[in-house]
C-alpha cells in the first residue's frame, strides 16, 4: 500500500504509520458491488445510521435523565419542558427508535425475499438476527426509563416471562428485579445496560460488515458477480444512491418528529407508573406486536413463551431449512407467492397482537401464528424440493443489457 | 520453520513428556476457569435482592376495620396484597366445589387462617398484572373473585385460577395474627 495515492502531505505522513486512510480508500474504491442493486439495499445504512441517531440522541438525553423510581418520570417530563430543545432530542429518540425498526424489517424481508441468507452469507444473516434480539432488548430497557404506566408494566410483564422456566424460573425473575418486583434496582440495572448495549450492537455491526465484505452484496438477481463488468465501485455510485435514501429517511423521520411525535406510543405512558394499579388494556410497543400475538395464542403460560422465542429462533437456522440454490424470487414462481402470504400473516400477527386477547381475536391470531411456522417448517423445505425455477440468467450484465436495449 | 513460539513439538520418543505437559496445561486452563468464576460471581450476585430490599420484607395490617363483603390493598415488598373479609355467601361458594377438578387442586380451608378472612398477593400468576376486583363496581370475572384485564384470567372467590392462561392459584403470603385485629405479612 503506497501512502504516494493521497496529495495531502499530512495524511500522507499519517497513512504512512496508522493506515486508516488506505483502508477507507479500499472500502470506498475498491471494493466491487453488483452494478443491479435496488433501494431496497439502502437499508443496511440507513440502519447504521439510526443507530448512529440514538446513541448521539440518548447520550445527551442521559445527561439531563434520572435513574430513580422518584425521579424518572418528572426528570423526562422536564427534559420535555425545561431543557434547551429537550422536547426534540426526546422526540428524536423516541421516533428514530420506530424507524430503526422500521428499516431493520424492511432490511430483513429484503433478506428474505432475495435470499440473502443463504450460502456463502449464512453468518452474515444470523450476526443479523443478533442484532435484531439486541435491538428488542434496549428497546425494551429504553422504554422502561421514563417510568410511566406502560413503562412499569411492560417490565412486569416481561421480565414474568421468564418465570415461565420450570423450577428455576422465579429465582430468574427475583434476580432480574433485584427485589420481589420491578422496582427502583430494577429501574437501576436497565438504565445501565440499555446505555450499554448501543454499543454492543456497534461491536456486531462491525462483524457484520466484515462478514458482508468477505463475498460483497447479494443483488436482485441473486446471483454472484462473475468480473467486473458485473460491478461498479461503491463511491461514488452507491454513496449516491444512498444519499437519496438517506434524505428520504431523514425527512420521514422529521415529519414525525414535528408533526405526530406521540403516533407510534402509547397515552399511558404519559401517567406515572404506578405498582398497584394494572392499566385496562397493556400492549407493548408497535414493533413488539406480532411477537406478543405469539405468546397469547398459546393457552399454556410456558408453551406460550417457548413458541415466542422460537419465532426468532427460526431464523437462525432460515438457511438450512431453505435449500433451494436459487436465492432471488424472482426466479422462484411458488416461493414468491408464500413471501407474500408470509408478509400478510407477519402484518396480520402485528395487528392482533394490538387486540384484547378475546373472542375472534385469539382464534385469528392462532391461524396466524400455526402459519407463520408452517411456512418456515414445512414449506420452505418442501419447496427447496419440488419447485421449479425459472431459468437464471448467465451473468448480472445480460439482463440489464438486455432492458437497456428493450428501453431503447 | 523455526519453532520458537509454538507449542513444543510432541516428541514421539518420549510419550509420558506429552501426557505431562498435558496435564500442565489441562490444569492451568481449570485454575483459570476457577478464577474466571470467582471473580464473576460478585458481578452477577449483585444483581439479587440487596440487604436493605430484604430487611423490607415484612407490613403490619389492622384488619379489624374491614367491613364483612370489603377488601382492601396494601402493599408488601413492592406488590399489593388483597385482604378481603368474605361474606357467608363466598365462602359457601369457595367451599361448594369439588377442588380436585382445578388447575391447581386446592382446598380453600388450606388457603386461610380464618375462614372469613382472605389475604392473597394481588399478583396475577400469569404475567404478573394486578386483576381486578377489589374496590366495589370493578369487574369480579366469572367465578366472582377477580379478573385478570391482560390476558383474561379469572379468578373464585377463594383466589384460585379457573378460566384463563393463568397456570396457578393466587399465592397466599406468609402471614400471622399478632392479635385478633392485627396481621403481620411476611
Ligand atoms: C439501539 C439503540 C437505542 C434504542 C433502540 C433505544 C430505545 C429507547 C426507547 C424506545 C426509549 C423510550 C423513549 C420514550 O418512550 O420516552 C429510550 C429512552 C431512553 N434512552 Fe434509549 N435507545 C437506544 C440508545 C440509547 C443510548 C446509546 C443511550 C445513552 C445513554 C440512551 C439513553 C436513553 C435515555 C436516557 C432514555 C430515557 C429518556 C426518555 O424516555 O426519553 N439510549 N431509548
Ligand atoms: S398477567 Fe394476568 S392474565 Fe396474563
Amino acid at each position: 500500500m503506497s501512502a504516494e495515492k493521497f496529495s495531502n502531505p499530512v495524511v500522507r505522513w499519517i497513512d504512512h504509520r496508522l493506515p486508516v486512510f488506505s483502508m477507507l480508500d479500499h472500502e470506498k474504491y475498491d471494493y466491487p458491488v453488483p452494478k443491479n442493486l435496488n433501494y431496497f439495499w439502502n437499508f443496511g445504512v440507513l440502519a447504521g445510521l439510526a443507530l448512529v441517531i440514538m446513541i448521539v440522541t440518548g447520550i445527551v438525553l442521559a445527561m439531563n435523565y434520572t435513574a430513580h423510581v422518584d425521579h424518572a418520570f418528572s426528570s423526562v417530563e422536564r427534559i420535555m419542558r425545561d431543557v434547551n430543545h429537550g422536547w426534540l432530542i426526546r422526540y428524536i429518540h423516541m421516533n428514530a427508535a420506530s424507524f430503526f425498526f422500521i428499516v431493520v424489517y424492511i432490511h430483513i424481508f429484503r433478506g428474505l425475499y432475495y435470499g440473502s441468507y443463504k450460502a456463502p452469507r449464512e453468518l452474515l444473516w444470523m450476526l443479523g438476527v443478533v442484532i435484531f434480539l439486541l435491538m428488542m432488548a434496549t428497546a425494551f430497557m429504553g422504554y422502561v426509563l421514563p417510568w410511566g404506566q406502560m413503562s412499569f408494566w411492560g417490565a412486569t410483564v416481561i421480565t414474568n416471562l421468564f418465570s415461565a422456566i420450570p423450577i428455576v424460573g422465579e429465582s430468574i425473575v427475583t434476580f432480574l428485579w433485584g427485589g420481589f418486583s420491578v422496582d427502583n434496582p430494577t429501574l437501576n440495572r436497565f438504565f445501565s445496560l440499555h446505555y450499554l448495549m448501543p454499543f454492543v450492537i456497534a461491536g456486531v455491526v462491525v462483524l457484520h460488515i466484515v462478514a458482508l465484505h468477505r463475498f460483497g452484496s447479494n443483488n436482485p438477481i441473486g446471483i454472484d458477480a462473475k468480473g467486473p463488468q458485473d460491478t461498479i465501485s461503491f463511491h461514488p455510485y452507491y454513496t449516491i444512491k444512498d444519499m437519496v435514501g438517506i434524505a428520504m429517511f431523514l425527512l420521514l423521520l422529521a415529519v414525525a418528529v414535528f408533526f405526530f411525535p406521540n403516533a407510534m406510543g402509547h397515552p399511558d405512558n404519559y401517567i406515572p407508573a404506578n405498582p398497584m394499579q394494572t392499566p385496562a388494556h397493556i400492549v407493548p410497543e408497535w414493533y413488539f406486536l406480532p411477537f406478543y400475538a405469539i405468546l397469547r395464542a398459546v393457552p399454556d403460560k410456558l408453551g406460550g413463551v417457548l413458541l415466542m422465542f422460537a419465532a426468532i429462533f427460526v431464523l437462525f437456522i432460515l438457511p438450512w431449512l431453505d435449500r433451494s440454490p436459487v436465492r432471488s424470487a424472482r426466479f422462484r414462481p411458488v416461493f414468491r407467492i408464500f413471501f407474500w402470504l408470509l408478509f400478510i400473516d407477519c402484518i396480520a400477527l402485528g395487528y392482533l397482537g394490538g387486540k384484547p386477547a378475546e373472542g375472534v381475536y385469539v382464534v385469528l391470531s392462532r391461524i396466524a401464528t400455526v402459519w407463520y411456522f408452517l411456512h418456515f417448517l414445512v414449506i420452505l423445505p418442501m419447496l427447496s424440493v419440488f419447485e421449479t425455477t425459472k431459468p437464471l440468467p448467465k451473468s448480472i450484465s445480460e439482463p440489464v443489457l438486455a432492458t437497456a436495449k428493450g428501453a431503447a | 520453520m523455526a519453532n520458537t513460539n509454538s507449542k513444543p513439538a510432541k516428541s514421539a520418543t518420549d510419550p509420558r513428556e506429552v501426557g505431562r505437559r498435558d496435564f500442565i496445561v489441562v490444569a492451568t486452563y481449570a485454575m483459570g476457569a476457577v478464577g474466571a468464576a470467582a471473580v464473576a460471581w460478585p458481578l452477577i450476585n449483585q444483581m439479587n435482592p440487596a440487604a436493605d430490599t430484604l430487611a423490607l420484607a415484612s407490613t403490619e395490617v389492622d384488619v379489624s376495620k374491614i367491613a364483612e363483603g370489603q377488601a382492601i390493598t396494601v402493599t408488601w415488598r413492592g406488590k399489593p396484597v388483597f385482604i378481603r373479609h368474605r361474606t357467608a355467601d363466598e365462602i359457601a361458594r369457595a367451599n361448594a366445589i369439588d377442588s380436585a377438578e382445578l388447575r391447581d387442586p386446592q382446598e380453600d380451608e388450606a388457603r386461610v387462617q380464618k375462614p372469613e378472612l382472605l389475604v392473597l398477593v394481588g399478583v396475577c400468576t400469569h404475567l404478573g398484572c394486578v386483576p381486578l376486583g377489589q374496590k366495589t363496581g370493578e369487574v369480579k370475572g366469572e367465578y366472582d373473585g377477580w379478573f385478570c384485564p391482560c390476558h383474561g384470567s379469572h379468578y373464585d372467590t377463594s383466589g384460585r385460577i379457573r378460566k384463563g392462561p393463568a397456570p396457578t392459584n393466587l399465592e397466599v403470603p406468609p402471614y400471622t395474627f399478632l392479635s385478633d385485629a392485627v396481621i403481620r405479612i411476611g
